[in-house]
């Protein structure tokens, strides 16, 4: 009886660490499959927007405690001016490395996606630090979950509460208001959309915008969470929700989110059961089966219907 | 009657190939004027020539919006052209598929609003306004093609004709004062093109909407037209009524050949 507690315990704190994991990669995944669903982009700068949103966080965090502000209002605040940071960046990018590019060979802009993203990551070296640098604990006292606490901590609880919100106020926004449809319009045909009147530029950089907001908002839960960043965070991450994307069928919102979850969750039973040296066998493992069965992903549409 | 779009000596060429040659005409407030000529004769690239997807290699083309200054649009992005009052159907069905037909239409309606991001994050009550707004003229345009019991259906499963006449109302949601057709007809069954020269004159008549037409339908064209051009091979070499039309040898020439 004991032993089957202890088991069942033992699986909801892999379930509930999964999840959490889950949740972060579906909101940078997010990232990746809005740009690529608007102008067929890998977007390979998108992690490290993460981690510049990481490192935002972690110098406002910095100044606010000096000042002596309340926990609550540090992390609101750090996670305000790393969005908008990171959402200037993303705008920026675009501009200067992608919107040159566009009409040019689809190879152009992905090889200037990845050439952005060992740029930031070599100037964060040089203008912050090659080493790991810890992170404050902005999240660890939001909540007291007393006999809870040993299936989920605190700071996971936050990163579920929040990344959710996050992703349901994105699905309202695509689904029901106008800049949603404004920004399918341009997915299914650009030309069509601008004849109608829709600035396609604009949208292109709002779209990048939302994305890059995002990923530093899960930046910042995450970084809270597990207490360290360097500038190497965002390849790891990045490549997995990457690898998320692809897993939910790139170009699909919710497909975005359902990978997250699927890969979150697939790394933290690999870790639990088997060993955390699989992880990642397991995670890439499921994306090579989701691609060999389904190679559109699991909520991708099978044929290309670009006009 | 007052000119509406002008366009002086624009020429188009691809490589060595001229699409369009010298090409200057007008039209004028509330007619309906068709376009018409032999396949490749340069209809559709001249479509596009003063729509923005194109720009002329030279010459100029000019719009008088109503209450407005001119403006020169040649080169202009199509979404600001459709911003000045011009919209446009083709030829190939192009509605976002995977939308429902109230949203195609929506989308129309997009560069008639003026709220952005902020207002649709906070919910502001000037945005849910205009959204409202957006969704009633909506309605009212698919209403008036009899399709607002199929608001909620995905576009690309419509019929045909459907299509077609959606197309047509998604153009309209963008309030334009000079509509562009082309070729609405094809595909369409006597009766669907019966209803839909109902709804053009009654766009023209009601709407004070100008339309230019790009048709292969002669019955089509000969009914509703106020004047016609006519193209062969990138260049303009008739225009008139239809009845000076029917009687223009070089028309019959370009048509039947020598």
């Amino acid at each position: 009886m004991q032993a089957l507690n202890e088991s069942g315990s033992f699986f909801l704190e892999l379930f509930f660490s999964g999840l959490t994991r889950g949740s972060i990669y579906a909101l940078i995944a997010l990232g990746y499959t809005m740009v690529y669903g608007i102008i067929g982009l890998i977007n390979f700068a998108h992690g490290e927007i993460y981690m510049i949103g990481a490192f935002v966080g972690l110098t406002v965090a910095g100044i606010l405690s000096i000042l002596q502000f309340n926990l609550i209002a540090i992390l609101v605040l750090a996670a305000l001016f790393a969005m908008v940071y990171a959402a200037a960046y993303g705008y920026t990018i675009e501009k200067v490395a992608y919107k040159p590019l566009r009409g040019s060979t689809r190879l152009a802009p992905l090889i200037s996606a990845i050439g952005m993203s060992m740029f930031l990551r070599e100037y964060v070296i040089l203008a912050q630090t090659p080493d790991f640098v810890s992170f404050p604990a902005l999240t660890e006292g939001l909540f007291d979950l007393g006999a809870f606490s040993s299936m989920i901590q605190p700071t996971e609880l936050v990163i579920l509460i929040f990344s959710f919100l996050m992703m349901a106020g994105l699905f309202i926004l695509i689904k029901k208001t106008k800049i949603g449809k404004a920004m399918r319009a341009i997915s299914q045909d650009r030309e069509m959309a601008m004849l109608l009147g829709v600035n396609s530029d604009r949208m292109i950089s709002l779209t990048f915008m939302i994305g890059s907001a995002l990923a530093a908002f899960g930046a910042i839960l995450i970084s809270a969470h597990v207490g360290q960043i360097n500038y190497n965070i965002g390849f790891v991450v990045g490549i997995k929700a990457f690898t998320a994307a692809v897993l939910g069928g790139i170009g699909s919102i919710p497909g975005a989110a359902l990978g997250g979850i699927i890969l979150g969750l697939t790394e933290s039973f690999a870790t639990g059961y088997v060993s955390s040296d699989y992880e990642d066998v397991f995670a890439f493992g499921i994306l090579v089966l989701i691609l060999i069965f389904k190679p559109a992903g699991i909520l991708g549409k099978s044929t290309t219907e670009k006009v | 009657m007052a000119v509406v779009l002008k366009t002086d000596k624009i020429t188009k060429s691809f490589g060595g190939l001229l699409a369009l040659d010298e090409m200057t005409l007008d039209f004028r407030e509330q007619e309906i004027v068709a376009l018409i000529g032999p396949n490749g004769a340069g209809k559709t690239t001249f479509f596009n020539n003063i729509t923005g997807m194109y720009t002329p290699t030279s010459g100029t083309v000019e719009i008088f919006p109503p209450n407005q200054k001119s403006v020169k649009i040649q080169g202009m992005k199509p979404n600001l052209i459709t911003e000045l009052g011009l919209a446009r159907t083709f030829q190939n069905i192009r509605l976002f598929g995977n939308m429902t037909v109230i949203e195609n239409v929506m989308v129309g309606r997009h560069c008639r609003t003026k709220s952005h991001i902020f207002g649709a994050v906070f919910q502001t009550s000037s945005f849910k306004r205009e959204e409202k707004e957006s969704v009633e003229k909506s309605f009212a345009l698919l209403e008036m093609i009899n399709m607002s019991h199929l608001a909620g259906n995905l576009a690309k499963n419509l019929s045909y004709a459907d299509q077609r006449r959606l197309e047509i109302a998604r153009a309209l949601a963008t309030d334009p004062f000079l509509l562009l057709l082309d070729e609405p007809a094809a595909g369409m069954n006597p009766q669907e093109t019966e209803d839909l020269d109902q709804l053009i004159v009654h766009l023209r008549d009601e709407l004070k909407i100008t339309i230019l037409l790009i048709e292969h339908d002669m019955k089509l064209v000969m009914k509703i037209s106020d004047r016609i051009f006519v193209m062969n091979q990138g260049r303009l070499i008739a225009q008139g009524t239809p009845v000076e039309i029917q009687n223009n040898p070089e028309v019959i020439k370009a048509y039947l050949g020598e």
